[in-house]
């Protein structure tokens, strides 16, 4: 199999994005909330990216926050995916009442933005990572609904889904042997796009201060810790957006690369 | 009654049942859910008495179902409750922040619509050619991004670096509307980045679309010039989808309005909400999340308006 | 060559391919090509998919849809080489010299202009006319061309008319500019047969009266045969014959013109009584939500090891009919019996062997197969389901069926992307014949191949009935596909059947009305056919 050079290298970037949050507590040079120098030292051979606003050591706040970060926005997207995609499912395939009942549903809370729904919930529920995770996965599992629905739904109306049906195949068979390998590619793909929100969305919260809580630290977090530097030229709170946005790029490159490969086996029109 | 008629008609109930199942969903979201009220604003060291009197004083003994009707008499009447924080009618405070709010994304809507629907013109002639590259590079970069990111690279470049334009963005009634712009030219910035990404790409994939269909290829066939085929055959069949794309993304706008209005320190209905909601005072999140809600279902409204009015097979029917 | 029209000599068409995850490639979709064309005369542009015949039709503009580009010889109209032209000149004569009318008449008029606006658009921008001219002149072709109401047609919009009328007021948007040329590019394909043939009847007698010339691109050479004065055979961009339309027709020259010319000339001779496997009876049937029957009565009997052919056109009720016998579409009254036993309407109440005994072939055999299943497994499945065969048995089983539809060896491990558009439709009848039953529902099965791909799957199809005596319930709307395979006709109008009866009893006459003027809308690959019909239909209609 050939890679593209732009997918191997969102692969290569996103691979070594979930190593260092996994191995995290080897990598960072210092602890998470040590204090080691003097308030936003610039960057030297000790601290390679300088100081935060109270003086701990900002890549290891980085290596730290990167795994918070990622562990939230996973955690999410797994609970998001799990839950939209079997709704969805259900949905296409059961149709009926079952669909018009999920379907309207997801209607409504997609009538509210995710982010003013999630502030709102916040403004009642203790702000914890189970909450977190909790709030985001179920705010994105509609969008996850949506689209796994209308994939399964135009799968579902295939002569080959009829001929299994004629055949006297169970729900089952057609669900997870008919629609689902079918259905997998655009919903992968769906999945990476789903994560780099998730890792946007808990950003903007720990930036608003309504998500992860200090001393954790979180690439939002680091932002709103250091954000005061910014008017004295100090780019601190700048060095998250790198992260960010080479994480949400290289995801992207992967993500498309996944939803070319389905094109190229669902062609087969000529010949 | 003519059937467009009757299903504008029928779409904008639709709408307004919608906002109405909304704002079920707000109250429920901060009632129903764990998490006491009385308990937050309090600390944990309350008395039990000093606990019970604030629920009594919130009504926190009545059924659900009575409070949020009380609720909604009041919205409907236009009272949506006094703040627990500091006693002020929510209405009040959230006129002014409300104006300055549709103020902030007034003008960066009039700056990208039309920057989008350019910058996705431009990438429709020169599809798959460099200028094209070009611009959906930049936009990829721009929504990769999260928005307060996107403030802070602004103030640091513009402000900090080059002191060209101001980091705060204060804005009070004795301004000039020259000095007003000045004020908020850094957020208008950052709003216009963050929806121009996504409205761009939707309006070029929107106009593709409609170039590649079988009618263009009449027209060219017919010898016509290429303006004329824009503007005669390409042009009345856009509108509807991009119509649709301009507002999915002003209501994206309204959103990307609460983090931006953080980061400038703009007195806003974004900075009230956030605000309130670390103070964990319900009822005027509740009122903010409803204003927010109502705009942008009110945007999906308007959206589906004019893509039906725009459909020659619903205004000449059989 | 002073008088031609149009010359094209040595054409090249290329054109960049994107195969998904590969590199662009070049490719060549016409391949020398060269042709002539008088003032006033007909040549009509024949092959099947792949021939390259639209791509040289339009190369009559120099234009080339969707990047395909014009790459060497030239191409003559009126005296000068267009092929490099630059776009000023080319929307000069665009147009005015040269004017299209596309197969999808529906999707090439835009939806929110009115039919007039669009017809008079090449006239008045060219500078050809005054509006009321340009407008006088259009309702002068909507009259010429049969449209109803030619005054006031033109105040609609493109979904306000029908299919067939949109491809009239097509014609009359290209003749509208007075042209030198027209080109015809499969403009009845897309019509239901009766509908076809007025079209054809239309368009022939506006050419003749205009006296413009055409080049005329189709599949269907019986179509071509009544309007073309000359015919050039095309297959994949290179020509393989040319001549008038009499030598084409009666004197074919070239073996791959020749199959073309006997295409679905299968003689088929009629079954004799036979028991019967399926019986419908008094079956009625509507949609769920619907208050209109879509099939209203419906009495079929199809005899054991036979095929009953259901023909109608579209909206007909053939297709739902099939739904009901599978029991997709439960019937409303009615009974149906199957190999002796009373079938459930319901799929659900349904044994196992009365779903195997009941097999389907669907018309597009691309999306019946599971893209993501090997042809072992699509074959493999009914095996294992209905027989419990795994492993090396399956596997033995399967390549018996690849080699009784005549694959052979190596298509085993293949997937369906990986096959011609024949291949597929045989793997389906493989799977169907691999549950071993006794009915076979085919739905279209003929109507997206090209006519010699079709050929061999109806040859197939008959030899596998012989050696199988499984019977065949076989929906089309083609007639020559039913002499070819039926040895009962049932003829389907708006949900009922009209006529139903022996192959040789459906075919003789008397017939009624709607028998009648269906057979005689099938075009008939003789000179004049079109004619003779035509005036045949105007004696009945003045003796009215």
């Amino acid at each position: 199999m050939r890679i593209p050079i732009a997918a191997l290298i969102g692969l290569i970037f996103t691979g070594a994005y979930f190593l260092a949050a996994i191995f995290a507590g080897l990598l960072a040079p210092y602890g998470m909330a040590e204090i080691v120098g003097d308030v936003w030292e610039p960057a030297s051979a000790e601290h390679w990216l300088g100081t935060d606003s109270i003086g701990r050591d900002l890549l290891s706040r980085m290596i730290w926050g990167g795994q918070t970060t990622i562990f939230v926005a996973t955690a999410a997207t797994i609970l998001s995916f799990t839950l939209g995609s079997i709704l969805g499912f259900i949905a296409a395939v059961r149709g009926g009442w079952v669909d018009q009942l999920l379907s309207r549903g997801v209607d409504l809370m997609m009538s509210i933005p995710s982010l003013i729904s999630a502030l709102v919930v916040l403004s009642v529920m203790p702000v914890t990572l189970p909450v977190l995770i909790l709030v985001m996965g179920l705010l994105d599992a509609t969008r996850v609904f949506r689209l796994s629905r209308a994939v399964a739904v135009d799968i579902a109306v295939m002569d080959y889904v009829e001929a299994a049906r004629l055949r006297g195949e169970k729900q089952t068979w057609i669900i997870f042997r008919e629609i689902l390998p079918n259905a997998l590619s655009p919903l992968v793909a769906e999945m990476g796009l789903r994560f780099i929100f998730s890792v946007l969305f808990i950003s903007t919260l720990s930036f608003l201060g309504l998500g992860v809580q200090p001393p954790l630290a979180d690439w939002g977090g680091i932002v709103k810790e250091n954000k005061e530097g910014i008017v004295y030229g100090i780019p601190a709170a700048l060095i998250p957006a790198v992260a960010i946005a080479t994480l949400a790029i290289s995801v992207n490159l992967v993500a498309d690369w996944v939803l070319n490969r389905t094109t190229s086996l669902k062609g087969g029109r000529g010949g | 009654m003519h059937p467009i008629l009757k299903l504008l008609v029928q779409r904008i109930a639709l709408g307004l049942l919608l906002l109405l199942a909304a704002s079920v969903l707000i109250f429920v979201g901060t009632t129903v859910l764990p998490g006491d009220v009385a308990q937050n604003i309090l600390g944990q060291g309350a008395t039990p008495q000093a606990l019970e009197n604030l629920r009594q004083q919130l009504g926190m003994n009545d059924p659900a179902h009575v409070r949020y009707f009380n609720w909604l008499g009041g919205v409907l009447q236009g009272d949506l409750g006094t703040a627990l924080t500091n006693g002020q009618d929510i209405a009040t405070s959230m006129g002014q922040r409300l104006g300055n709010t549709l103020f902030l994304a007034f003008w960066a809507a009039v700056v990208s619509v039309p920057l989008a629907i350019g910058l996705g013109l431009i990438a429709v002639r020169y599809r798959n050619r460099w200028p094209d590259k070009v611009i959906s590079t930049i936009t990829l970069a721009t929504v990769s991004v999260p928005e307060f990111l996107l403030g802070y690279i602004a103030i640091f470049i513009l402000s900090v670096q080059f002191r060209a334009l101001p980091s705060l963005a204060m804005i009070n009634e004795s301004m000039s509307l020259g000095e007003q712009l000045y004020a908020i030219s850094l957020p208008v910035l950052v709003l216009v980045l963050t929806v121009l990404g996504h409205m761009m790409r939707m309006t070029r994939a929107a106009i593709l679309n409609v170039m590649q269909s079988a009618y263009i290829e009449t027209a060219e066939l017919k010898g016509l010039a290429p303006f004329t085929i824009i503007y005669r055959h390409a042009f009345p069949n856009a509108i509807a989808p991009v119509v649709n794309v301009v507002m999915l993304n002003l209501a994206y706008l309204v959103v990307g309005v609460v983090v931006v209005e953080v980061v400038f320190v703009y007195p806003g209905m974004g900075q009230y909400l956030v605000d309130h909601v670390a103070k964990r005072d319900v009822p005027v999140v509740q009122a903010c999340g409803l204003v927010f809600a109502a705009v942008y279902i009110g945007m999906n409204i308007i959206a589906d308006v004019v893509s039906i009015l725009a459909n020659p097979r619903l205004r000449h029917p059989k | 060559m002073a008088d031609n029209l149009l010359t094209i000599t040595g054409l090249k068409i290329e054109a960049t391919a994107y195969p998904p995850g590969e590199p662009p490639k070049e490719i060549t979709l016409v391949h020398g090509v060269s042709l002539e064309l008088e003032k006033g005369k007909v040549l009509g542009l024949i092959g099947e998919s792949g021939a390259g015949k639209s791509t040289i039709g339009l190369s009559s503009m120099a234009y080339g849809r969707g990047g395909v580009r014009l790459t060497a010889g030239t191409v003559t109209l009126n005296g000068r080489d267009i092929r490099l032209a630059a776009p000023g000149a080319l929307r000069a004569l665009r147009g005015r010299e040269v004017t299209y009318v596309a197969q999808s008449a529906a999707a090439a008029f835009n939806p929110a202009k009115r039919l007039m606006e669009q017809v008079i658009e090449t006239s008045l921008a060219h500078g050809l006319m005054g509006k009321a001219e340009a407008e006088a002149r259009a309702v002068m072709l909507f009259g010429k061309l049969g449209l109803p109401n030619p005054e006031t047609i033109g105040r609609r919009y493109p979904h306000q008319v029908s299919g067939g009328q949109l491809q009239r007021v097509m014609t009359a948007m290209a003749l509208c500019p007075k042209p030198d040329l027209v080109v015809f590019d499969e403009p009845t394909t897309a019509l239901d047969v009766t509908t076809q043939i007025e079209v054809l009847a239309a368009i022939k007698e506006a050419i003749r009266d205009t006296g413009v010339a055409a080049l005329y691109i189709t599949h269907d050479l019986a179509v071509v045969a009544q309007v073309a004065d000359h015919i050039m055979v095309l297959r994949q961009g290179r020509m393989v014959e040319y001549g008038t339309t009499a030598q084409i027709i009666e004197t074919p020259q070239e073996a791959y013109t020749q199959a073309l010319v006997s295409v679905r000339s299968i003689d088929h001779v009629e079954k004799p009584e036979a028991p019967s496997v399926l019986s419908v009876a008094h079956v009625t049937a509507r949609y769920r939500g619907t208050t209109f029957d879509v099939l209203k009565n419906v009495t079929v009997d199809l005899p054991a090891g036979q095929t009953l052919a259901v023909v109608g056109e579209s909206g007909s009720g053939k297709s739902t009919l099939a739904r009901v016998i599978t029991g997709l579409l439960p019937a409303a009254q009615g009974k149906i019996t199957f190999a002796g036993r009373s079938l459930s309407p319901a799929l659900a109440q349904r044994t196992k062997d009365d779903l195997r005994e009941l097999q389907m072939i669907y018309q597009m055999a691309d999306v019946a197969m599971n893209p993501r299943q090997t042809v072992g497994t699509i074959i493999g499945r009914p095996l294992e389901f209905y027989f419990g065969l795994t492993g090396a048995a399956k596997r033995q089983r399967v390549q018996e069926l690849l080699d009784q539809i005549e694959m052979g060896k190596g298509y085993i491990d293949r997937y369906p992307a990986e096959l011609s558009g024949g291949q597929k439709q045989r793997v389906c009848i493989a799977r169907a014949l691999a549950a071993k039953p006794k009915l076979i529902i085919c739905d279209e099965v003929t109507s997206a191949l090209d006519p010699l791909v079709a050929d061999g799957i109806l040859k197939l199809l008959l030899a596998l009935q012989a050696q199988e005596n499984v019977a065949y319930l076989f929906i089309t709307h083609d007639l020559a596909t039913v002499r070819a395979i039926a040895d009962r006709i049932a003829v389907m109008y708006r949900g009922e059947v009209v006529r139903y009866g022996t192959k040789t009893d459906v075919l003789s006459p008397p017939f009624d009305d709607y028998t009648d003027l269906l057979l005689s809308s099938v075009p008939e690959m003789e000179l004049g056919w079109l004619e003779q019909v035509i005036a045949s239909r105007r004696m009945v209609a003045a003796g009215n």
